[in-house]
């Protein structure tokens, strides 16, 4: 296995997809090939910031407003009769 | 309970509420909404990349479910049906504002060229720690809005959500392979753009 069979493989060995074959011939790679350790490392990171990161949450008055309007025009209608 | 019993339970209540409000019960849609409006709204903002276009998305793909609710089959989860309603929404959005670039809509994994690592650094132990909240939060929208929208609607339905790849592909109309090439490619352009801020100096400053 080479650094790039590795990179197309990445995405399957950080979500933990891989049959067991494969995944044992990537942990051999990484064994020694330190630039491929790095970049798992460094994009399981990158995942992980993103996923914790919170970005965009949406604050309660305006949860609410948005909530209010939805179901205003929802609520004189059965499904499948809005105009 | 075990997990797999919980998320059964779930979403056993979940097609509960679906088939009240198509019945016609407003208040059973109205937990629906309170249950997804977050996660639709993250979702809008983070392709729109507007306050405002994110707020009608939530509302128009809110009413748009409702609207067409006798068509949900009930095949997959609503969750994803009406995050596919949500995504087009956003797209249409942003494609109103910004017509954007054709991006190869390649179904191999391929890595591509705009996608290969250039810059190979271990990051410092906690990149978090390197900055405040708001910086780092700042940093973070930049790199993301930094990407093209194809690959920025797998990376936040797949990564941020915890959409699984079937759902994501189900929800934005994708193959699979596609599904996992884009994401791959999102993920290492994000790493890449991510390094000049989180990389280890070797004289220990920012």
């Amino acid at each position: 296995m080479n650094c790039s069979d590795f990179l197309k493989e990445l995405t399957d060995y950080l979500d933990g997809t891989l049959d067991a074959r494969t995944r044992e011939e990537l942990d051999e790679h990484l064994q020694w090939c330190h630039n491929c350790f790095v970049i798992c490392n460094t994009t399981k990171k990158t995942i992980e910031i993103y996923r914790d990161s919170e970005l965009y949450e949406l604050p309660e008055d305006l949860r609410t407003r948005l909530r209010s309007a939805i179901m205003s025009k929802c609520h004189d209608k059965k499904p499948g009769e809005i105009a | 309970m075990d997990a797999i019993e919980k998320v059964n339970e779930q979403l056993s209540d979940e097609m509960t509420l679906v088939r009240a409000a198509k019945a016609g019960d407003v208040s059973a849609f109205e937990q629906l909404v309170r249950q997804y409006d977050r996660n639709v709204f993250r979702i809008a903002q983070h392709i729109t990349q507007n306050r405002e276009d994110a707020e009608d998305v939530v509302q128009d793909a809110f009413l748009k479910a409702y609207e067409n609710l006798k068509n949900f089959q009930e095949q997959s989860k609503f969750y994803t049906w009406l995050v596919r309603i949500a995504v087009n929404e956003a797209l249409m959005r942003l494609r109103r504002r910004r017509p954007e670039r054709m991006v190869s809509l390649d179904e191999e994994i391929q890595i591509g060229e705009d996608s290969m690592p250039r810059e190979v650094a271990d990051w410092t132990p906690n990149p978090e720690q390197l900055y405040s909240q708001a910086e780092l939060r700042e940093i973070l929208t930049r790199t993301i809005q930094g990407l093209p929208s194809s690959f920025r609607t797998v990376f936040v339905l797949r990564d941020v959500e915890g959409l699984s790849t079937e759902e994501t592909a189900e929800a934005l109309g994708l193959s699979i392979p596609a599904v996992k090439s884009r994401l791959l490619r999102a993920r290492l352009q994000l790493r890449e753009r991510l390094n000049k801020y989180f990389k280890k100096r070797k004289d220990g400053k920012k």
